[in-house]
């Protein structure tokens, strides 16, 4: 148990992404307002976008970008140089994430408009009782 | 200071003349930027959805400073649509453009069968024009998220 | 509403449940800025080495981006540019 708790506390930024994704995960099936459900969705996402990032860091590593002279006579290190592609998936993900918030955040006026409250169990009442 | 006075008796005062005038100036520089990091996305960090994502940074800050009318006397509406179509198309177009001069699909380097220059130019350019097409559609797609949520859909006033 | 709901306390039980076998499967993961991690073993050492050659772009995050992941980037802008139709479609009215 102790060897283990060392192991664990070595690799502390894994504990940063688990809490920050805890604390996302709790706010989308926990709270009850749908504009805290998105902020926690956009926690979640934050959380899992930095776990990708630091999966590519390589100790003594640079960016990304080639100097001229390793671009030029392709003698890039390939410790380095970190690994892009983590980079572009969460590129990706960030563009995604971008369009997915806009087009709830649309979809909450709507809702707003229509009930008059954000409050999900406000909502589910005025939608029965119709 | 009397003409301070009287452009606060003419205009909104709710409008401010300090956070205008500096708006003003400013957003020619921020267009500047938001195209050099599309244009320097090969060498620098950046890329079309960086410089995207700026350039419509520019015109929404107009709309923050003067009103949605502002920002859309400066990129009207339609030409809005327009763009956020011509930027899906030149990057669907590039890929189908390679695809004819022989390769695969967004396969840059085919087209040194039409013009014979080496794939590794080819292939950067064809990165360029990719990402040219990503910068416009987010530049647009940015702004008419700014305009329909935060003017609930109606385009007036705004903020 | 009372404070204390049952399904809260349900969502609190799983979160946490959900956080601590994460924790555990920590366990096995790459200490952090290890160059031999797994996801920088395989495809990664190629990348770096032949992409700013091949694609004359030094950023290699750029050339994976335009030319290597071309297709997806390509449906990414289409994910943005239904995104910016879905949200006026939903929201926009017309002006009387």
């Amino acid at each position: 148990m102790d060897g283990l708790m060392q192991e664990l506390v070595a690799r502390y930024n894994y504990w940063i992404y688990v809490i920050l994704m805890m604390i996302g995960f709790y706010a989308m099936i926990g709270k009850r307002n749908l504009v805290k459900k998105l902020l926690g969705m956009n926690i979640f996402q934050t959380a899992i976008i930095l776990f990708f990032v630091s999966i590519g860091v390589k100790n003594q590593g640079s960016i990304p970008i080639l100097s001229k002279k390793q671009a030029l006579e392709g003698v890039a290190d390939v410790a380095q140089v970190i690994n892009p592609l983590p980079h572009v998936l969460m590129l990706t993900a960030i563009v995604v994430g971008v369009s997915v918030t806009g087009v709830a955040l649309a979809v909450l006026q709507r809702i707003y408009k229509e009930y008059g409250t954000l409050e999900e169990d406000e909502i589910l009442e005025k939608i029965s009782k119709r | 200071m009397k003409r301070l006075q009287e452009h606060f008796e003419v205009h909104d005062p709710n409008l401010n003349l300090i956070i205008q005038t500096s708006i003003r100036i400013l957003v020619p520089f921020v267009q500047l930027f938001g195209l050099y990091v599309i244009v320097h996305g090969h060498y620098s960090p950046g890329g079309g959805f960086q410089g995207g994502v700026i350039l419509g940074a520019s015109f929404i800050l107009m709309g923050v400073g003067y009103d949605l009318k502002k920002s859309m006397e400066l990129f009207p509406e339609a030409w809005n649509i327009a763009m956020a179509n011509l930027g899906t198309t030149i990057f669907v177009g590039t890929g189908l453009v390679c695809a004819a001069a022989g390769g695969l699909f967004l396969d840059y380097g085919a087209l040194s069968n039409w013009i014979g220059i080496e794939p590794a130019a080819w292939r950067s350019l064809g990165i360029f024009a990719v990402e040219a097409g990503v910068g416009f559609t987010v530049t647009s797609v940015m702004l008419s998220l700014f305009w329909d949520l935060s003017s609930r859909g109606e385009l007036d006033g705004g903020l | 509403m009372n404070k204390r709901s049952p399904l809260k306390i349900l969502a609190l039980c799983s979160t946490l449940i959900t956080g601590a076998l994460l924790l555990y499967g920590t366990k096995d993961f790459p200490a952090w800025g290890d160059p031999n991690s797994p996801a920088s073993a395989h495809l990664s050492p190629h990348i770096i080495e032949n992409a700013a050659k091949t694609t004359n772009a030094p950023n290699l995050v750029t050339a994976v981006l335009g030319d290597y992941r071309g297709y997806d980037t390509m449906f990414e802008t289409v994910v943005i540019f239904c995104a910016g139709i879905a949200v006026t479609a939903i929201l926009r009215r017309p002006r009387s």
